[in-house]
């Protein structure tokens, strides 16, 4: 019964982008036309997280570049099938670049870019790309260093609760950078780990944060979407970070700081890539130091803690700290990366290993 | 402290799916199959979140989510029992519209903070260890499903109007040639349904996150509707389904936390499991299925005069 539902809600978010793209394809190219820019969204925008920091961006582009872009989106697109259904509709209407905003699109995005070479498709946090297949993505692996840090500090139990997603290169380097932070200031810091294969369901990650709590956990991380963790948190009486968006008002009492996604700079840039024809393929990193990776404003921590969250920042906005530097071990203790040297990128977009000091299996 | 905790999730997690069954149990057995309820919790929570958030009173926020429920039970009703139209598909019709409706009203709610509906302890009684802080230091809604349970049993199974309710989901010419009101008896339940289902959804959006968020009953209708059909349209079954469902939920995020190691993917699966393979031993005795199921349900009734 489920599957039918999700098919005839696909079915009809297809039919949706049909009807958006007839009346948007009537006007033909023309030199000053301007660029059809589509966006494509695996939550609904108001989960207040992944999605809608995507969104946001997509707004400020239109109000950056106002008449010279047009811009459409659909949320909540199931990725595999549904999704190559949705991006073969805007390729077949018209759009000149079509942003695909989940990892789980990769293989989607390259079965249909390779069928419409004259539209630009962009996706976020994968590792393929092709003559107009580009991809896109943040270190916010940065930004996990520093909540590892608060953490690390401000954590009374030892115990940190760890909501995760899926176990995909982005979270589990995620898990190791933060885990990494928080050794660096608490060698008896422990992290449980739950894993509640959805980046969308707020009562099912209220629940995961409840039984963190219960297992006593004091400090809460998540790497979903929604805002449902903080929200338990404040009413446990611990405290914990957002994710993807501030979500301060969600949580005043709990937030400690949250990963601020922001995405607008690169949006800017290719869009207006293609009204000048300059767009070309490739690997797009934002990081803490272009401004794609940024922070909730610290709160409920210790004065020394925010000195320290403030120095880690402004050490990797300098390129003097790097989260992956070695020495680095993993589980079974061997030396992953060696001391003096940093992780290259390619193992930190990859990686499918847990560090020493994660009391826990890594998930296959 | 663990197992406390433990518990008292585990109702969390239980009672919406227990109310949006009970009210859907009661529909079924009219020999009414309303697949809307998903859509109906999720209009039963906007509705509910956006009473509560803009009275500032979180106990309106529950009666005007039983009432959106209801709301959208009438509609669902008018076109089934009044214009006949097909079941199935005018159910699936109201999931897709509750879920898009609910989005479009909640478009402004998104990113407020709501108001959770507080506990109300009851003296003695919750301070009983373990059980006590789980069942009787709860919210409204967690004692109002235990008495919805206990009120449809009653009803359905002791009551002249139960017997009634049930021969029409038994054979509703038969409830016609006797001078029922077979459409005005089924009308009365489904919007009971919708009303139980409202309260599921306002559970949602009012205790266990107080927050509104699109799509946010994830399924939780579906759930509710499975278990109806596997509790053999019993209520205290399908309220034992509900916890049960809740339980291996709330002790698999546990078990991982625990450090214990088995694939997520396989633990996110077990919930469904548990439920499906204990219902199905439960439903195996056939006497008492084939004397459980509605034998009309599912199929609209036209009086002929």
């Amino acid at each position: 019964m489920k599957t039918s539902l999700k098919t005839l809600a696909s079915s009809i978010v297809a039919l949706g982008a049909a009807a958006g793209i007839t009346l948007g394809a009537v006007g033909f190219a023309q030199a000053d036309d301007p660029v059809k820019a589509a966006f494509v969204y695996v939550g609904p925008v108001s989960d207040h997280g992944w999605s809608y920091a995507h969104d946001q961006a997509r707004l400020a582009l239109e109000e950056e570049l106002g008449a010279e872009v047009e811009t459409t989106f659909l949320e909540s697109v199931p990725e595999g099938a549904d999704a190559v259904r949705a991006f073969e509709r805007l390729a077949r209407t018209g759009h000149d670049i079509i942003f695909a905003t989940s990892f789980g699109y990769m293989e989607s995005v390259q079965e249909v870019s390779e069928r419409f070479p004259d539209v630009k498709f962009e996706h976020a946090t994968g590792y393929l790309s092709g003559d107009n297949f580009a991809n896109y993505n943040g270190h916010f692996y940065e930004g996990r260093y520093v909540l590892g840090k608060i953490a690390g500090m401000e954590t009374e139990t030892n115990t940190i609760g760890y909501i995760a997603s899926y176990a995909i290169p982005e979270v589990i380097s995620g898990i190791n950078a933060f885990m990494l932070g928080a050794q660096s200031v608490n060698p008896d810091v422990e992290v449980k780990i739950i894993w509640v294969n959805t980046w969308y369901d707020p009562p099912r990650e209220g629940e995961a944060a409840n039984a963190l709590v219960d297992q006593g956990a004091d400090i809460l991380v998540q790497h979903t979407d929604s805002t449902a963790q903080l929200q338990v948190a404040q009413e446990r009486g611990v405290r914990g970070f957002g994710n993807d968006s501030d979500m301060g008002a969600f949580a005043p009492e709990a937030q400690l700081t949250a990963i601020v996604n922001n995405w607008t700079p690169y949006y800017v840039e290719r869009v207006s890539a293609i009204a000048e024809g300059t767009w070309e393929t490739g690997s797009a990193m934002g990081s803490m130091e272009n401004g794609m990776v940024q922070m909730a404003p610290f709160a409920n921590m210790s004065d020394e803690t925010k000195a320290v969250a403030e120095e880690t920042m402004a050490g990797i906005i300098a390129g003097d700290i790097h989260p992956f530097a070695g020495p680095i071990f993993n589980q079974e203790g061997e030396l992953i990366v060696a001391d003096g040297e940093v992780a290259p990128l390619d193992m930190i977009l990859s990686m499918n290993f847990y560090i020493q000091g994660i009391d826990d299996a890594y998930p296959n | 402290m663990l197992l406390e905790g433990i518990l008292i999730t585990i109702v969390g997690a239980a009672t919406p799916i227990v109310l949006a069954a009970i009210g859907e149990l009661v529909v079924e057995r009219s020999g009414v199959l309303n697949l809307g309820v998903e859509g109906m919790m999720i209009m039963g929570a906007v509705v509910g979140f956006g009473v509560s958030l803009t009275t500032g009173n979180p106990y309106l926020g529950v009666v005007a989510g039983a009432f959106a429920g209801v709301g959208m039970a009438l509609l669902f009703g008018f076109f089934t029992i009044y214009l006949a139209s097909n079941q199935v598909a005018t159910g699936l019709a109201l999931t897709l519209l509750g879920l898009g409706l609910a989005g479009l009203i909640g478009e402004s709610f998104v990113g407020t903070p709501g108001i959770k509906l507080e506990p109300i302890t009851i003296p003695l009684l919750s301070t009983i260890p373990f059980i006590g802080p789980a069942l009787f230091d709860r919210d409204i809604l967690v004692y109002a499903s235990f008495v919805i349970v206990a009120g449809v049993s009653y009803g359905l199974f002791k009551t002249r109007a139960g017997l009634i309710l049930r021969a029409t989901g038994e054979n509703a010419e038969a409830a016609h040639a006797l001078g029922r009101d077979v459409r005005r008896i089924r009308m009365a339940a489904v919007a009971f349904g919708g009303l139980c289902a409202g309260l599921g959804g306002a559970y949602l959006s009012l205790v266990l996150t107080a927050q509104w968020t699109e799509g946010m009953s994830a399924g939780r209708g579906w759930i509710a509707l499975a278990i109806v059909v596997f509790a053999t349209w019993l209520p205290w079954r399908a309220l034992a389904g509900a916890y049960l469902f809740g339980g291996v939920i709330i002790l698999q995020l546990h078990a991982q936390a625990f450090g214990i190691r088995i694939p997520p993917q396989a633990m996110t699966m077990l919930p469904y499991l548990a439920t499906i393979i204990a219902l199905v031993i439960l439903s195996r005795n056939h006497a008492l299925m084939r004397r459980n199921t509605p034998a009309a349900l599912g199929r609209a009734f036209v009086p002929d005069r």
